[in-house]
């Protein structure tokens, strides 16, 4: 293999490992804890840490250039294959983006079902973040429950459109599927099910002594520093920055349902679990609503068979379970579009790990990693 | 929201004609959206300062963007973060126009939090043309203009680390170019990489 360079370079280069204190080793590309391909270069002063770089793209499929071989309907499912523990949310913001492009506006039905769909799929993605997240520190219980209280969800995901993760649940112009028979009392019944699971969850964890130590103060990043480097999300939110998308530029059916926004003060990784949480019961909180008064009429708005939006860009981005995924469409008024870019949170949030683990010790990285809750499919894709 | 006011007009249902897949920018029908003049107190103070560099500022869908002259680009948006407030950094991305003398649209999406507004800073460059980073301005630029030199080609004057991010260090060629095919692959580094003959 031709090796990377990188940046990190002991700085006394002329002696050997055995002089230095310093030393470069390698983590991952293949390391449970790395949550996917994701290679960390950590140079090291015993336990500290001095400095990382990633080395990713290792799961690099060219999604954006697929996006422009395929017409606006065929790259749909492509979406969901970026971050697929949340495909669903992947889905929401592709589709509204062509729909924003061809201006047209999904019918009020579509969007509560896109509203309960995608707040299940927060639901599921951070379930598999704390799951994840609290296996990483040492604590195993946790990803037993969320697995199992995750599969609630996939089932109903199933029942829905017949696939579990990469569910292609929505089309251009609202949804393929309308919602199965006794869909809201199934929605109803895990909403009962799983809300004593959150507490219990938070039993486990929130004053456990190691999980506290483990966590608190660990990975600080400051709203100043989550604003200049693009950080958005639940990191954001836990550095006190009260900013989500559903309420700044509401999409979908967000502005008719009540819900708070959750913020931490310190950024450390104590509140960052904690608002993500939180986060867990506000999306439960809004499917409550949904689910009562889902409004009848079409699940499907006029759009063209053969999609040919006019020539323009556009830029439409959503609150994904890990922060601002947005998508950027260019159309030069043929049938597939002339460019899409992706605006990943995964790559931007993870860009922060340097600065979070700078300083920290070595089993720190780990735990900044889980807090961070990439998913390396977005990252490279 | 200042942003998603929409148009009234639907959009044009498809012609019966269909064009060429993938012609680069066709012209703009006349029937649907089409961008309107963006007039606001940011514009304004902009074109007090700049004059003729601020070529176009536009709203499209309820969309604001500017198309500037690239010698501006350092400054601007310096100007843009400090004395406007645009403070976050979402998005640095480009577009491959090959028939266009300056090939290239480099974009910044820009928020600013404190005015709940987006908008989209444009240049246009010439193939093989330097821009300066705004790595300094943002840090977040670093990771997202290693991406556009990965993938496009552009080279970044300033940029701390400039180096391919999702590709191999060795990789030939820039895969978003319209010129780059979407089969093709450095044949080259796949072989002496993974020791085979073809990726397909």
């Amino acid at each position: 293999m031709t090796e990377r360079s990188s940046h990190l370079e002991l700085e006394q280069a002329d002696k050997t490992y055995l002089d230095s204190n310093e030393l470069i080793i390698n983590m991952g590309p293949q390391h449970p804890a790395t949550h996917g391909v994701l290679r960390v270069i950590l140079k090291l002063d015993g336990e500290k840490v001095l400095g990382t770089e990633c080395v990713i793209g290792y799961l690099h499929r060219g999604v954006e250039k697929i996006a422009e071989n395929r017409t606006y309907t065929m790259f749909n499912p492509y979406v969901d294959r970026m971050d697929y523990v949340a495909a669903v949310s992947n889905g929401l913001g592709y589709c509204e983006a062509v729909e924003k492009l061809l201006n047209v506006e999904a019918p009020s039905r579509a969007k509560y079902i896109r509203v309960i769909l995608t707040e299940l799929n927060r639901l599921a993605s951070h379930m598999l973040w704390l799951g994840t997240h609290a296996l990483d520190i040492g604590a195993i219980t946790p990803l037993f429950y969320t697995f199992r209280d995750r599969e609630e969800i996939l089932k109903i995901f199933e029942k829905y459109c017949g696939a579990r993760l990469t569910t292609h649940a929505f089309r251009i112009g609202g949804c393929q599927y309308e919602t199965y028979d006794g869909f809201e009392e199934d929605v109803t019944k895990f909403l009962k099910f799983v809300t004593p699971k959150i507490d219990e969850y938070e039993q486990l964890l929130t004053t456990n002594r190691i999980w506290v130590e483990r966590t608190r103060g660990v990975g600080v990043i400051s709203a100043a520093d989550c604003k200049a480097l693009g950080v958005t999300g639940p990191v954001l939110r836990a550095s006190g920055v009260k900013w989500d998308l559903r309420k700044a530029q509401p999409y979908a059916a967000y502005s008719d349902f009540d819900f708070e926004i959750p913020t931490g003060q310190s950024g450390d990784t104590y509140d960052r679990y904690l608002v993500r949480m939180q986060e867990m019961r506000q999306s439960l909180r809004i499917i409550e609503q949904a689910v009562g008064k889902i409004p009848d009429g079409p699940i499907m708005a006029k759009v063209p068979k053969v999609m040919k939006p006019p020539v323009g860009e556009v830029y439409h981005s959503i609150e994904a379970p890990k922060g601002e995924l947005g998508y950027f469409i260019v159309s030069d008024g043929s049938t597939q579009p002339y460019r899409v870019r992706v605006r990943p949170p995964s790559f931007v949030n993870l860009q922060a790990l340097d600065q979070m683990v700078r300083g920290q010790l070595v089993a720190d990285v780990i735990a900044v990693i889980g807090t961070l809750d990439i998913v390396l499919g977005e990252v490279d894709r | 929201m200042p942003e998603e006011t929409k148009a009234p007009t639907p959009p044009p249902s498809g012609p019966p004609k269909a064009a060429a897949p993938h012609a680069p920018a066709a012209p703009a029908k006349p029937a649907g959206p089409t961008p309107e003049p963006w007039s606001s107190g940011l514009v304004t103070t902009l074109k007090r300062q700049y004059g003729s560099g601020i070529r176009e500022a536009s709203t499209y869908l309820g969309q604001n963007y500017m198309v500037v002259d690239s010698s501006l680009i350092p400054e601007l948006l310096q100007v843009l973060r400090d004395q406007e407030q645009f403070d976050y950094c979402v998005d640095i991305t480009a577009v491959h126009y090959p028939q266009r003398e300056k090939q290239f649209d480099l974009i910044w999406i820009l928020y600013s939090f404190a005015r709940n507004q987006r908008i989209r800073v444009k240049i246009m460059i010439a193939d093989g043309e330097v821009v300066p980073s705004s790595v300094s301005i943002w840090p977040t630029a670093n990771w997202l203009e290693r991406e556009v030199y990965d993938m496009f080609g552009i080279r970044f004057e300033g940029h701390p680390d400039l180096k391919r991010i999702l590709l191999p260090e060795g990789w030939k060629g820039h895969p978003l170019r319209k010129d780059y095919g979407i089969i093709q692959q450095d044949n080259e580094w796949v072989q002496i990489n993974l020791g085979i003959e073809s990726g397909q």
